[in-house]
């Protein structure tokens, strides 16, 4: 039961809502601050004025879950640590979105063991994985700018029901 | 007086150019030894440095790299010696791009380049086979792989030179 079947089809109407809609999304997208390992100070020089987010919309890093966008999970991700990262992501409030920063949280990379979790899509849903060890900030903005084009590319029928 | 020595400071910087980096529009020459993304070579005649020996697999520290040889005939021939890479695959997410395989490798057929670019919405968009990893064919030469005549491409590993 979507929108779009609730209301018939309301071609330009929709459209034009989806596009600003999901322009405001991509404009002022606010990470959260959260950084688990080495990754995290790629993700610092990503910040900081030589590559600076702030371009892209990202002013800064939300010290809340309640009030970021975007969870980037910076470095591996241990089985204690799973519970804490998956209660900041249920924490955030919709729309969210989940960038896998670097090998160890997209599939364990060199962590093939007991202690860390094999890919932290195991329990949050992941949306752009950017490889990497750790990954140079141009990597990771290259990664944001994939999860932008992903959010221009969303309907309106995929989030309004 | 402090307050009037602490804005100098603030106008001073005020004044100079900024340092950002206007990154997807700019990009910074990477150094030479960057490691980025890996190519599988060729040799100048056309055929794949690749002999299929799994040594890179071997080496390799986060064990992303899978490699299945097959045998080479003189009909069907990709590179020089008995056998040649019938699957060669790596897996972006586990590389840690060390250049372990670079060095392991007997003929030099696995480099490490500076492609950086990698980021994906799909966790098997990240396997790279290897018709995405190889070299394309320089202008006008055959793709491997090729007839050739019998006897010629013997030697799998050429003959080093002396380094000293």
């Amino acid at each position: 039961m979507g929108i779009s079947s609730k209301l018939g089809n309301l071609g330009v109407v929709t459209t034009t809502l989806e596009q600003a809609v999901n322009w405001g999304r991509t404009g002022a997208m606010w990470p959260l601050l959260f950084g688990l390992a080495c990754c995290a100070i790629e993700m610092m020089a990503a910040q900081a004025s030589d590559y600076d987010m702030s371009r892209f919309g990202m002013e800064l890093n939300r010290a809340t879950p309640r009030q970021s966008d975007l969870l980037i999970v910076a470095g591996r991700v241990t089985r204690k640590m799973a519970p804490v990262v998956r209660q900041l992501y249920d924490q955030m409030s919709d729309p969210k979105w989940v960038v896998s920063m670097g090998d160890c949280a997209s599939c364990g990379g060199v962590y093939n063991n007991y202690a860390i979790v094999q890919g932290v899509d195991e329990i949050i849903p992941v949306d752009v994985y950017v490889a990497g060890c750790p990954p140079r900030p141009e990597q990771l903005i290259h990664g944001i700018l994939t999860l932008h084009e992903k959010i221009r590319g969303e309907h309106i029928s995929d989030w309004a029901v | 007086m402090n307050i009037i020595k602490g804005f100098m400071t603030t106008f001073k910087h005020v004044l100079e150019e900024p340092v950002t980096l206007q990154y997807p529009e700019q990009v910074k020459d990477f150094e030479k030894r960057y490691k980025g993304r890996h190519h599988l070579r060729r040799y100048d005649n056309g055929l794949e440095k690749c002999i299929g020996c799994s040594l890179c697999a071997a080496a390799c520290p986060a064990d992303a790299i899978w490699v299945e040889a097959a045998e080479n005939s003189d009909e069907e021939r990709y590179s020089p010696g008995e056998r040649y890479a019938k699957t060669y695959e790596i897996n972006m997410l586990r590389c840690i791009f060390c250049g372990y395989c670079e060095d392991a490798c007997p003929t030099q057929a696995i480099q490490l380049g500076h492609e950086h670019q990698l980021s994906f919405t799909d966790r098997r968009d990240a396997i790279y086979i290897k018709d995405m990893l190889i070299d394309a064919p320089a202008d006008g030469q055959e793709a491997t792989p090729r007839q050739v005549e019998a006897g010629v491409y013997t030697q799998s590993i050429p003959n080093m030179e002396d380094p000293s």
